[in-house]
């Protein structure tokens, strides 16, 4: 399903014999758990220190108005969800993007919108 | 690209944990045995439990992951307590900024960790491995998972390894975005698919680990020496390094440098010879004015302060951490005021929330550099922010609280000139 709604919780606690404020514990403590549907692609940005190096300051308050969707949410067109995410390990050659299982270095607002628009119809 | 040997960035560092690293492909078996690989594994298949564990004593080898503790007296601790059963547990949950050498060596070398891991299994009695892989690194996992099926196809996994009365087995198990989980009790937590919360010490997760049960919990760089050191002796990998930091270290070269990348080297190099002559200065060509080093719970250097050796203790002398080796360098645009404020924002979105200085304290932090950003500095808001820096630093359960003032602080005192108490602001002023 790729999410796990909250209604689910009751079937999923008897599975493995925890109550149902333990399952909700797990679920709300992990930032890659979803309570509703999402698309599976996401595209994140590195947010950590040494793309803040590089300009990914610059690149996180671009990306809203370069891909048309704000951080946390689904694009109009429901092929991707936007995240921030802290390190993608290519810290070497930042600001790095990461969209599905592919990374992306020394990539500005121009390279993100080519990126993003060659998975997508943005 | 050429021979290895002919390309001198990499012919002139000392590869010993990443010699194999792009000498072909990655989950070549036989490759990987040419090359010289589970000569350890064999050699440890020869000696008995504490032999081993001898041999990593007389190593020298401390903690890679950033602790820096010493993995013989860890192994050790696991080995003399008894239980049915004992366990491996692989720390791959690299989430430092400025930091890649666990995932360039499960992807360009993943049978070195498996049979790292092995060797200890060997070592203290355990039969069974996890390694705790975050889910940012989908090609490792890739990688590590097709070299856990030839190694088992080869014997080199399960049942009677090698044609040995030893058994070993080992996993994968992926984490979910959560920074805290790279702290060994919030991992363990985490992979007993709980709350990656951290919990208290004593128990050592040596004596009360995974499960409850005996654990040797170790990093992705540390699990991979063990193999260079069964390979050839505790003695050879020692006679590498000064003082009390022995063998080499993988260095990270990130952020605002001309050429980035793994440098691996003995301990003793000089920190401004990495960054000046490997880095070749900033990538945008300004002046280098901050190093942090050691990852987000790393101290924050001015360029006058790189006259230092990459050791664990000259690190610490001069009030920083070398912590997992990443060094991120920024050039003379950085706002130091605003990477404070990521320090203490960053702890209050990844706390586990477990304990109230680094929970509450973090939040409190970054509402005073919320101001400070916003409207320059007032002396009470410094004088705030140190106390909580003081609180953090000395009540947090974990590294996580107790670490996240280190870049804070050296921010505020190694760049006074980024938190000067505005005019307005000051009460001499008024």
């Amino acid at each position: 399903m790729g999410y796990i709604p909250s209604e689910s919780y009751e079937h999923v606690a008897r599975a493995f014999s925890l109550s149902v404020a333990e399952v909700h514990g797990v679920v709300s403590f992990y930032h890659d758990f979803r309570t509703t549907p999402a698309p599976p692609r996401a595209v994140q940005i590195c947010c950590s220190e040494a793309c803040q190096a590089v300009g990914s300051r610059e690149l996180e308050s671009a990306a809203g108005q370069v891909l048309g969707v704000e951080f946390g949410e689904v694009h109009p067109s429901q092929a991707f969800r936007l995240e921030r995410v802290y390190c993608l390990g290519n810290c070497a050659c930042g600001p790095s993007i990461r969209i599905g299982d592919d990374v992306h270095g020394r990539v500005d607002s121009a390279r993100l919108s080519e990126l993003v628009s060659q998975v997508t119809t943005l | 690209m050429g021979l290895i040997a002919e390309i001198p960035w990499l012919s002139n560092q000392t590869r010993v944990t990443f010699k194999r690293c792009g000498e072909g492909a990655p989950t070549d078996l036989k490759n990987y045995q040419r090359l010289g690989g589970y000569e350890g594994l064999k050699n440890a298949l020869g000696l008995s439990s504490q032999a081993i564990v001898d041999e990593i004593k007389a190593s020298g080898l401390r903690g890679r992951g950033g602790a820096a503790f010493p993995t013989g007296i860890k192994w050790q601790t696991v080995l003399d307590t008894d239980s049915d059963q004992k366990y491996i547990v692989c720390n791959a949950d690299e989430g430092d900024s400025g930091t890649f050498a666990d995932r360039l060596l499960m992807e360009g070398d993943p049978y070195q960790l498996i049979e790292g891991m092995t060797i200890a299994g060997v070592a203290v009695g355990a039969t069974q491995g996890y390694i705790y892989l975050r889910s940012e690194y989908p090609r490792a996992q890739q990688m590590l998972e097709q070299a856990i099926d030839a190694a088992h196809a080869a014997g080199l996994l399960g049942q009677n390894i090698l044609e040995s009365t030893c058994s070993f087995d080992l996993e994968v198990r992926m984490g979910a975005g959560s920074y805290i989980c790279g702290e060994e009790t919030a991992l363990l937590n985490s992979l007993e698919g709980k709350r990656g919360v951290v919990r208290a010490k004593p128990p050592l997760p040596a004596i009360e680990g995974l499960f409850g049960q005996p654990t040797v919990v170790n990093n992705v760089l540390t699990l991979a020496s063990v193999t260079a050191i069964l390979a050839d002796g505790g003695a050879d990998y020692a006679h590498y390094g000064v003082n009390r930091s022995k063998g080499t270290i993988p260095l990270q070269l990130a952020g605002n440098v001309k050429n980035g990348g793994l440098i691996e080297v003995p301990f003793g190099a000089s920190l401004r010879s990495v960054i000046d002559e490997w880095g070749g200065g900033t990538r945008s060509g300004r002046p280098v004015r901050a190093v942090q080093i050691g990852g987000p719970l790393g101290a924050y250097l001015s360029n006058e302060q790189l006259d230092v050796t990459v050791d664990y203790e000259a690190l610490a002398a001069a009030g920083g951490m070398l912590g997992h080796g990443g060094i991120v360098v920024f050039d003379d645009t950085v706002d130091m005021a605003k990477q404070a404020h990521f320090a203490m924002d960053f702890c209050a979105k990844e706390s586990c929330g477990k304990c109230t200085p680094c929970r509450i304290g973090a939040v409190r932090g970054r509402e005073v550099l919320d101001r400070v950003c916003e409207s320059g500095a007032t002396e009470d808001d410094l004088i705030l922010l140190m106390d909580l820096c003081d609180t953090m630093e000395q009540a947090s359960l974990c590294a996580m609280g107790g670490l996240t003032p280190l870049p804070v602080k050296s921010a505020v005192n190694n760049f006074p000139e980024d938190f000067d108490v505005a005019p307005e602001n000051s009460e001499v002023a008024v």
